[in-house]
């Protein structure tokens, strides 16, 4: 890392997470976290306890969207990673799924139980409907940024029909889709 | 009962190192493997635990370690969340070094600019698939159209659950 000295010396100052530290910190986020904890994530890491600037947590993000996984799983991996090496990283990683975990399975015994009662039936089936108009809000949300971009547009509307209409197996679709779209968006859009 | 862990294992690896753009890109596909191929459970009761999930707090992808626990109790939860957490984990703490070594390198911008697309049409397509699933009847249609439309207005997710789950329960119209 090749920071000019001003910043280095800011970087200094700030305080240097624990393991136990960071298991605590991101099995709170866990716990408050809903739809997802990287807003919250950002609060907590940058505002609250200073452990990253807001240039750290942005570059941080950026490597997270860039690898597979979920945001937030590969930003407790990163931080964990980066101030406690391996073993901060499942310090931070263990704490964030260890209340949710618990919870979803707490959930699904009492699905599970009292599946055949109409009243429980009726209230999962409400739940299920709401959760998938927050999957049409978050298409609708990624789908955004490509209402001017027509290759874009057209490359998205593709992937959909493979999947979701055809229903191709992932691993060769993203096999074509990925260097397809990066050679594509990279040639026609600038 | 070793022979579906395995296959668990198998699936959730593969769905790890695929999810470009977040969990909910590999939707579709877990659906696919876990209805489709394997039959473990049917298309409405994957929208179901992917509700639930959905209920949780934390990270998106809870449906993953609800899955495992459905189709294989304990053992299949620590295999489906190892499977999946592990693999895409791994690579975020290989890659992190090299990400701050490369920090102004053109290309990381190329290739995440790249992929929008591809996730845009894989979130849309589990979108479509989970609604379909869902959302059978004009009341449960009803509901979705609403949430999506709360959810785009940035109306907090736990009350939209809320909602769905309040007009679920007066049965009305199921």
């Amino acid at each position: 890392m090749s920071l000019p000295t001003a910043d280095a010396a800011l970087d200094d100052a700030r305080p240097v997470p624990t393991r136990v530290q960071l298991f605590l910190t991101f099995f709170l986020l866990g716990m408050i976290g809903f739809g997802g904890v990287l807003p919250l994530a950002r609060q907590m890491l940058v505002d609250r306890r200073r452990w990253l600037s807001d240039e750290d947590f942005v570059d941080l993000l950026g490597l997270c969207q860039f690898l597979p996984g979920g945001n937030g799983i590969n930003m407790s991996v990163a931080v964990g990673m980066k101030f406690g090496g391996p073993r901060g990283a499942v310090a931070a990683l263990g704490g964030l799924i260890a209340i949710p975990t618990a919870i979803v399975v707490g959930l699904g015994v009492i699905y599970d139980h009292y599946r055949n009662d109409p009243v429980v039936r009726h209230l999962f089936a409400g739940l299920a409907a709401a959760a998938a108009g927050l999957l049409i809000a978050m298409a609708l949300k990624v789908l955004q940024p490509l209402r001017r971009r027509p290759v874009g547009l057209a490359l998205a509307v593709s992937c959909f029909v493979a999947i979701a209409l055809l229903r191709t197996p992932l691993v060769p679709t993203m096999l074509v889709a990925a260097p397809l779209s990066v050679l594509a968006v990279r040639r026609f859009e600038r | 009962m070793s022979h579906v862990l395995l296959s668990l294992a198998l699936i959730f690896t593969q769905l790890s190192l695929l999810a470009f753009g977040g969990g909910n890109t590999i939707l579709p596909e877990m659906q696919r493997q876990v209805v489709e191929v394997h039959h473990w459970m049917t298309a409405q009761q994957f929208s179901a635990l992917f509700a639930l999930a959905q209920a949780a707090p934390g990270p998106n992808m809870m449906v993953v370690p609800l899955v495992g626990w459905h189709v294989a109790g304990l053992a299949g939860l620590l295999v489906t969340s190892l499977a999946k957490f592990g693999p895409s984990s791994v690579l975020t703490a290989a890659a992190l070094h090299a990400w701050e070594r490369f920090k102004d390198r053109p290309w990381r911008r190329i290739v995440q600019n790249g992929l929008v697309p591809v996730t845009a049409g894989l979130v849309s397509a589990s979108a479509a698939l989970i609604t379909e699933a869902s959302a059978r009847s004009v009341v449960l249609l009803f509901i979705a159209g609403v949430s999506a439309v709360l959810g785009v207005t940035r109306c907090h997710p736990l009350w939209i659950l809320v909602f769905g789950a309040v007009v679920g329960l007066t049965g009305f119209g199921q």
